[in-house]
C-alpha cells in the first residue's frame, strides 16, 4: 500500500512543515483543525481542512476517535501525528492498526515500551545502555551500601514524586541516614508512598540526544546528535548539531548506545534517544526515548541534507531505510532558536494575540519553520512556540554568525516574543565558546538580577 | 486547485451582473459560495472561501448545533455538534428523521453523527419548518458544518 493522502493531526509550524514535504512527494494532505485554527496558514495550505472540534485541545486535537474518523471519512490512508498532542499516545497508533490506517510513527507496542520511565530504564539496562547510577533502597543499610557506590553528591527521590517534587540532595554521605528518614516520612505524607530511591546528582550536565531512523525490522541508523542544553525550566530553547566540544569517544559511544537501544526494540520510524552527559565524570546516562519527530529536527536536516519527514513517510510506506550508516554525512554545523510568543519581562508569560506584521529572515544557510504570517492569530489554548529560526554554516562559528544576523533582521509586531532574549543568549561569550551545560540560562538570569 | 483572490473578484462581478442573488460553485473538491448583500449593504471585499465544504467563514468560530444563527433569509442553520459521519435515518432503509417541509421542535432529532461506531443524535435546537437539507447522508461532516436550514416559527 502506498500512501496517497495523509491526515495531519497537528497544528502550527509542524503542520505546515509536514504539508510541505507531502506536497513535494505528491501526497495530498487533510489537516485536522480546531475552531481556533480554521484560518491558520496550515488550513490554507492543506488540500483540505476539517474542523474537528472546539479550540480546547481536549475537545479537538486530543480526541483519538475523532481524528481516526476524520481520516477514514476523508479518504486518508495514513495519519501523521507531528509532535505533542497524540504523537506518543499508543491508543492512536493502536486504533490506526485496527482500522487499517498507516500510523506514520512507531508501533503502539513501541510507544508503550518507551513511554513509561521505569520500563524505559529497564529496556536501557537490558540494551547495555548506561543509566544514571542509583536504584531503589529499602533500608538504611541498603542505602549506605548503594550510596557508597554512587558517591556524593546524590539525590534521594520519592518514587511517587516527579517534576522536581519529592527530591532531596545529599552533599556528604554521613548525612544520608538522617535525610533518608526525613525524605521517606515526607514522601509517605505527600504521595501516600514512602518508597524512595537514590540517584547520582549530576551537578553539571549537558542534554545530548541522538537522532535515529529505524525500519521496524531491527535495522537502525543514526543521523548524528543534537545538543539541547540551553533550557529554561526543562524547556529547550536553543538546539544545535554537532554537540560542541564533546569528546570524540563519548560522541561515538552515545551514537552506539542509542542504536543498541532502538535496535533491541526493532524500532520503526524516526525517534530520538536522549542522554544526560555528566561533564565532571565524562560519562553519559540514558534519560528517555522520544518516539516521534522532534521540534528540533531541522538542525539535523540541515547538516545531513535528509528530509526526516520524507524518511518517516518512506518507512511507513514499507520502503525501509533508504541509506546505509556510511552514507550519512554530517556537513558543517546548524543551530536553531525557538521563537515563543511570551514576555520575558513578565516571567515568560505566554503572550497570545494577533501578529500585525512579521518579517522573517532569509539568506544563505537560513531556514524558518513557522506558521506565522501577517495577521496570524496566536490562540491562547496551545503551545507558545511560533517559529524556529535555523542557521547552517560550514562550521559552528559561521552558523552562529548567520543566526545572529538572521535574528537581527527578524521583526514580529503585535505580540511579545522572546526574540531579543534569544539574541542576547546567542551573544553570550560562553555560548559562543560552545558546550554550555543545562544551567546556562539559570546562570545568566542570576547574573542579570545581580546587576 | 486553488482560486486566487482575482478569480473570486471576477466571479463576484459576474454575479453582480446577473439576475441571481446566490451562486454556488464547486470545482474539484473546492466549493465557493457567494451571496448578494441584503438591502444594498456593501459586502466585505473578500467572499468566504472554504474548501470542499459549504461556506463557513473562517474568522468567527462556528457555534455548536442548536445555536440560532439566522441566515439572510431569516433561516436558522442547524449545525453538526461534532465531526463524524452524518446519517439522515436511524438505520439504512428506514425513513429519514426529517424531510423538507417537516416540522421540528427544539428536541426533535434531525440526524445521527457517528464517530467510530459511537452514534450521537443531533437535536434541531429550534422550532420551525425544515426548508433545506444540506448535509449528505453517509458522508463526513465537520464540527460546525450546516446540516439543514429551518424557518423558525415566530
Amino acid at each position: 500500500m502506498t500512501i496517497r493522502r495523509i491526515l495531519i493531526a497537528n497544528r502550527g509550524e509542524i503542520a505546515v512543515r509536514i504539508i510541505r514535504t507531502a506536497r513535494a512527494l505528491g501526497i495530498e494532505t487533510v489537516l485536522a483543525v480546531s475552531e481556533a485554527d480554521r484560518g491558520s496558514l496550515g488550513a490554507r495550505m492543506a488540500d483540505r481542512a476539517l474542523c474537528i472540534g472546539p479550540a480546547r485541545p481536549s475537545d479537538s486535537y486530543l480526541r483519538v476517535e475523532t481524528i481516526v474518523q476524520a481520516a477514514l471519512g476523508s479518504g486518508c490512508d495514513a495519519i501523521h501525528p507531528g509532535y505533542g498532542f497524540l504523537s506518543e499516545r499508543a491508543a492512536l497508533a493502536q486504533m490506526c492498526e485496527d482500522e487499517g490506517l498507516i500510523f506514520i510513527g512507531p508501533t503502539a507496542a513501541q510507544i508503550e515500551a518507551v513511554g513509561d520511565k521505569l520500563r524505559a530504564r529497564a529496556e536501557a539496562i537490558a540494551a547495555d545502555v548506561p543509566v544514571v547510577p542509583g536504584g531503589p533502597v529499602e533500608s538504611t543499610a541498603d542505602a549506605q551500601a548503594l550510596a557508597g557506590e554512587i558517591g556524593a553528591p546524590l539525590l534521594v527521590k520519592a518514587v511517587g514524586g516527579g517534576g522536581g517534587r519529592g527530591m532531596k540532595r545529599v552533599e556528604r554521605l554521613e548525612d544520608l541516614p538522617a535525610i533518608l528518614a526525613m525524605a521517606s516520612a515526607e514522601a509517605g505524607a505527600a504521595f501516600g508512598d514512602a518508597r524512595v530511591y537514590l540517584e547520582r546528582y549530576v551537578a553539571r550536565g549537558r542534554h545530548v540526544e541522538v537522532q535515529l531512523l529505524g525500519d521496524g525490522q531491527g535495522h537502525v541508523i543514526h543521523l548524528g546528535e543534537r545538543d539541547c542544553s540551553v533550557q529554561r525550566r526543562y524547556q529547550k530553547l536553543i538546539e544545535e548539531t554537532p554537540a560542541p566540544h564533546l569528546p570524540a569517544d563519548m560522541r561515538a559511544a552515545m551514537h552506539a548506545a542509542a542504536l543498541r537501544f532502538a535496535a533491541r526494540l526493532s524500532y520503526r520510524g524516526a525517534g530520538t534517544v536522549e542522554f544526560l552527559y555528566d561533564i565532571a565524570h565524562n560519562q553519559f546516562y540514558f534519560l528517555e526515548m522520544n518516539a516521534r519527530i522532534q521540534v528540533e529536527h531541522p538542525v539535523t536536516e540541515m547538516v545531513t541534507g535528509i528530509d526526516l519527514v520524507a524518511e518517516q513517510i518512506a518507512i511507513a510506506n514499507g520502503k525501509g531505510l533508504r541509506r546505509a550508516q556510511e552514507d550519512v554525512r554530517i556537513d558543517g554545523a546548524a543551530i536553531e532558536v525557538r521563537i515563543n510568543a511570551e514576555d520575558p519581562a513578565r516571567d515568560f508569560m505566554p503572550a497570545p494575540g494577533t501578529v500585525s506584521a512579521v518579517r522573517w529572515p532569509a539568506g544563505q544557510g537560513i531556514r524558518v519553520d513557522s506558521h506565522i504570517v501577517d495577521g496570524a492569530s496566536i490562540p491562547p489554548f496551545y503551545d507558545s512556540m511560533i517559529a524556529k529560526i535555523i542557521a547552517h554554516g560550514p562550521d559552528r562559528a559561521a552558523a552562529l554568525a548567520r543566526l545572529r544576523r538572521a535574528l537581527g533582521e527578524t521583526r514580529i509586531e503585535g505580540v511579545s516574543t522572546n526574540l531579543a532574549f534569544q539574541a542576547d543568549n546567542l551573544a553570550d561569550p560562553d555560548f559562543a565558546e560552545g558546550g554550555v551545560d543545562t544551567g546556562f540560562l539559570a546562570g545568566r538570569a542570576t547574573l542579570a538580577s545581580a546587576d | 486547485m486553488n482560486l486566487t483572490a482575482k478569480d473570486v473578484e471576477e466571479i463576484m462581478k459576474l454575479l453582480e451582473g446577473s439576475a441571481f442573488d446566490r451562486l454556488s460553485l464547486e470545482i474539484d473538491g473546492m466549493k465557493l459560495e457567494l451571496e448578494r448583500g441584503g438591502a444594498g449593504a456593501p459586502r466585505p471585499p473578500r467572499a468566504p472561501v472554504t474548501k470542499a465544504e459549504p461556506a463557513v467563514p473562517t474568522a468567527p468560530p462556528s457555534p455548536p448545533a442548536g445555536d440560532r444563527v439566522s441566515t439572510q433569509a431569516g433561516l436558522v442553520e442547524v449545525r453538526s455538534p461534532l465531526l463524524g459521519i452524518y446519517y439522515r435515518a436511524p438505520k439504512p432503509g428506514e425513513p429519514p428523521f426529517v424531510e423538507v417541509g417537516g416540522k421540528v421542535d427544539v428536541e426533535t432529532v434531525i440526524g445521527i453523527v457517528e464517530v467510530m461506531k459511537l452514534m450521537n443524535s443531533v437535536p434541531a435546537g429550534v422550532k420551525g419548518e425544515v426548508v433545506e437539507i444540506i448535509g449528505r447522508n453517509g458522508e463526513l461532516v465537520e464540527h460546525g458544518e450546516v446540516l439543514l436550514l429551518v424557518r423558525p416559527e415566530s
